[in-house]
């Protein structure tokens, strides 16, 4: 198969970035979108091309780390679906494809592809932990949680922080993100002491971020690879409110 | 010799005693020591977290750009624990037993039997953390089985029990960052330890966007830096796991042991083409309920379900009947390799084995056999694009595991003095086979209990002399650090780093993978030699040194080249075959992996020379488990 492809180069984060024209004239239908982009780069490198820079690691959809606006889409066309698990079968030949960074005030393009979302981490480090040092714990079946908040709790937990919620975000809001960590402590038990706290700092540490204010349109969940829902941002808002009137 | 500093008393007593026996910290003098953490998986974000709570003050380094990104996130099946909750005869004893036998005895006895103990602490602090693991009804917490073992032991969420754990320890990390406890180095990656009088004192570190190295003094150093397993450049290890910090570690005295105990995983999704850049594990708790099996015949080509029931050969049921499906890793692994070589192997490169959920299906419905392993499907159709529900799963043994890794004593201690080692990283509990769902717990033992406890114990019992960053040992690290990246940029070469690394890997696959013997190493040793010189001539890293994905893995790829010739010594050396180093030499008339333990009862700790390394041997005795061939049968 033969793709065409426009990707966002940027030395660095002060400079200035531009769109270049690659093509890929020996693309494999089985390979998966990030090995298309080691054959352009190891093309590029026998040239003494530079690289192209972008971000992955296990390669399974779970570690986060890739990310890439494909054809205006967070992770591409695929719902449920990261970059790294997207595969070049859902191409045409002869298809131009629009590789970009994912763009927010929040994620500042480093090089090329690659973003800094450390912002997530300092949200993370606000509140969504429960505070149990270690060595505190009690028998883990003295806590009991039914199978069903457990699962709830599952499904909340499964983000993987990759930022295409904040990516596919008009306003590169945050919400689904905070709401899928502050959802999962909401549920279950062990979460109850902090929840009122927990929600308030992590909120205030988003708005500091600089995220944009969430304005309902559920692009964040179309977005999500593990198809966090926007249940979590009800839940989230009802934990603000809770949070406001109880303390 | 090398002294194991295993503690006196039974091996119930041994963990009580040393605990008792350790000097400590006093909370006030906590904060004047600081100790640097590399790697922010399992083990090194816990361990990070639980120092930072004690009050010690902590710099992590990662080389990710969150420390929620490490490989552990990947790990799917689960986590054993000796709870005992099914009521199934399990406990401490049995875990531990298990663990040696899986390790076909080349673990060291009052290691595994602390990490059994500590196993069920494990469950209590994530519970408390938050995880949210599977639960029955009634609100308790549910098990399933795993490989090596006849009880229901392994607790998990979903298929992503690697992710809960890892993130119930980065959010217990990220709390302590809060603090201010713990400071957090994104994107730098180790690339040497800085020993000041025979201490570990720090590392250099490269910040990967800037490219500019750094120094950073501390008065201990972890490394839970994780496995090796990318030496193979195919395995299912994230595309960046690397071996650098070991190795560098290695090259400044630190022993390397066992390097070719490497852990073949039966259940991955197979080799599709040249391109391939890693490969896929299908979690080994699907041998729960996914039967293996190849076509009786012969080069049979029908579609899997046009085979009747009749012409199917069910291998690992047939050949090991009381475990079936669920044998160890190395078992089943060399099990499908056997069907494959005898020609039964399926699709279209014969290289693989079908993996069928028919009956799963038929028994419990398509809603609880996704409820257990949708995600592990839905991961299978997008690689494949099949219907796992519909057709059977094919898969291959895959490089997974490394169960080598750096030396190091009962507290974890390498052969630098101040240099810990903790997770894949050591060498020190899985032997030469590691039983399903015991990586994490391994990487969460070290981290939240083994390590905190042996911090104080050094900490508290040496006078350490300040050390400061114009001292000649800190700059010479870096300079030698900046002279290695320099050299790498100045080859200007024909070829790319990856496609050096894609050569090791097959010289490794061939003559140190499945099956080993001794012309192979021998041949594998000269071709990597070569390959040596091949890289340092003609790799090619265009651009600048700011952020640069070839030059990073340059860095870690010439050291792959060196540790891979050390893992065929190692394998060369060891004469026998035992869990997942098969000699071929060396094997039962049923073709199992034949063990000598009148020669071979030692690890095997490589010292760096230079020239050729030095063997050091540290003697295995089995004072609680009778030393026995491994049945499964």
């Amino acid at each position: 198969m033969k793709l065409n492809l426009k990707i966002w180069r940027q030395k660095s984060p002060s400079e200035q970035g531009q769109f270049k024209d690659y093509v890929v004239n020996n693309a494999n239908e089985d390979m998966s979108f990030l090995e298309m982009l080691d054959f352009l780069n190891m093309d590029l490198v026998r040239k003494g091309e530079e690289a192209v820079q972008f971000d992955h690691d296990c390669r399974e959809g779970i570690c986060g780390s890739c990310s890439l606006m494909i054809n205006g889409s967070p992770h591409g066309p695929e719902t449920g679906t990261a970059t790294c698990q997207l595969h070049i079968r859902k191409f045409k030949d002869g298809d131009t494809i629009v590789i970009e960074p994912f763009r927010a005030k929040a994620f500042p393009v480093l090089r090329d592809l690659c973003v800094d979302r450390t912002a997530f981490d300092r949200i993370m480090a606000a509140g969504g932990f429960c505070s149990v040092n270690t060595g505190n714990a009690p028998e883990a079946n003295s806590i009991l949680i039914g199978k069903e908040v457990a699962e709830n709790a599952m499904d909340s937990a499964a983000c993987i922080g990759c930022g295409a919620c904040v990516a596919a975000c008009k306003n590169a809001s945050a919400m689904l993100f905070v709401s899928a960590k502050v959802s999962q402590f909401a549920l279950l038990p062990q979460g109850k002491p902090e929840r009122s706290r927990r929600v308030r700092q992590m909120v205030a540490q988003m708005d500091k971020e600089m995220f944009g204010s969430c304005s309902n349109t559920g692009a964040c969940e179309a977005a999500c690879p593990k198809e966090i829902s926007l249940e979590n941002m009800a839940r989230l808002n009802r934990e603000m409110l809770r949070a406001s009137v109880t303390e | 010799m090398l002294d194991s500093k295993i503690p006196s008393g039974s091996i119930e007593q041994k963990w009580k005693n040393r605990k008792f026996e350790s000097k400590l910290v006093n909370p006030s003098n906590r904060r004047k020591h600081t100790v640097i953490v590399v790697g922010t998986g399992l083990a090194g974000a816990s361990a990070a977290a639980t120092l930072g709570e004690l009050g010690y003050k902590v710099k992590v380094f990662t080389f990710h750009e969150s420390p929620r990104r490490a490989h552990s996130i990947a790990a799917q099946g689960g986590i054993n624990a000796a709870k005992n909750y099914q009521n199934d005869g399990d406990s401490v004893y049995r875990l531990f037993y298990d663990t040696i036998k899986g390790g076909d005895f080349r673990a060291r006895e009052a290691n595994v039997y602390r990490l059994a103990e500590l196993s069920v602490n494990i469950i209590d602090q994530c519970v408390a953390q938050g995880v949210p693991f599977a639960r029955e009804y009634g609100g308790t917490l549910t098990n399933r089985s795993f490989g090596g073992t006849q009880v229901s032991r392994t607790f998990y969420a979903k298929g992503q029990t690697g992710q809960q754990l890892l993130l119930g320890a980065y959010s217990s990390l990220m709390r302590q960052s809060g603090e201010k406890s713990v400071e957090i180095f994104p994107r730098q990656e180790m690339v040497d330890v800085i020993v000041i009088g025979g201490k570990a004192r720090g590392i250099v570190a490269r910040n990967l966007v800037t490219g500019e190295l750094q120094s950073h003094l501390a008065d201990a150093v972890v490394l839970a830096t994780g496995g090796y397993g990318n030496v193979f450049f195919l395995s299912t290890n994230a595309k960046q796991s690397n071996a650098t910090a070991a190795w560098r570690a290695h090259k400044r005295g630190a022993y390397f042991a066992n390097p070719c105990f490497t852990q073949i995983h039966p259940t991955c999704v197979p080799v599709s083409g040249d391109y391939q850049s890693k490969l896929t594990l299908m979690s080994e708790s699907l041998r729960n309920d996914g039967r293996v099996w190849v076509p009786m015949k012969v080069g049979d080509k029908r579609a899997p379900n046009e085979i009747p029931e009749s012409e199917r050969d069910y291998f690992l049921e047939r050949m090991y009947p009381s475990f079936g499906n669920l044998v160890p890793r190395d078992i089943a692994s060399r099990a499908a390799k056997r069907m494959c070589d005898e020609g039964r192997g399926v699709g279209a490169t014969g290289l693989s084995v079908y993996m069928d959920f028919r009956d799963a299906i038929q028994r419990l419905g398509n809603t609880v056999v996704s409820e257990k392993y949708g995600n592990l499907f839905q991961m299978y159709e997008k690689i494949t694009d099949e219907n796992p529900y519909k057709v059977p799963m094919r898969i291959f043994p895959a490089v997974h595991y490394t169960m080598g890794g750096l030396w190091v004593d009962y507290n974890l201690m390498s052969t630098i003095p101040g240099l810990f080692v903790a997770g894949e990283a050591n060498f020190s509990d899985h032997g030469a086979n590691r039983l399903g769902a015991s990586a994490l717990m391994q990487g969460l033992a070290d981290g939240y209990f083994v390590v905190p406890y042996s911090i104080a114990n050094y900490l508290g019992g040496e006078k350490l002399s300040a050390v400061k960053q114009e001292q000649d040992e800190v700059k010479s690290a870096i300079a030698d650090s900046q002279e290695r990246l320099n050299g790498f940029m100045k080859i200007k070469g024909s070829q790319s780093v990856d496609e050096i690394h894609r050569k090791l890997g097959k010289i490794m696959w061939e003559h140190c993978g499945m099956a080993r013997n001794e012309k192979g190493l021998n041949d594998a040793i000269k071709l990597i030699q070569k390959l040596k010189d091949e890289f340092s001539n003609d790799i090619r890293i265009p651009g600048d040194t700011r952020l640069n994905s070839e030059l990073e893995k340059a860095n870690r790829v010439a050291d792959f080249l060196e540790l891979g010739e050390l893992m065929c010594i190692d394998a060369l050396n060891r004469k026998e075959s035992c869990g997942g180093h098969f000699r071929e030499e060396m094997q039962t008339p049923e073709g199992e992996a034949l063990r000598d333990d009148q020669n071979f009862s030692y690890v095997a700790a490589w010292e760096h020379t230079g020239k050729t390394p030095t063997l050091h041997k540290e003697a295995l005795t089995f004072e609680n488990i009778h030393l026995a061939q491994r049945s499964y049968k």
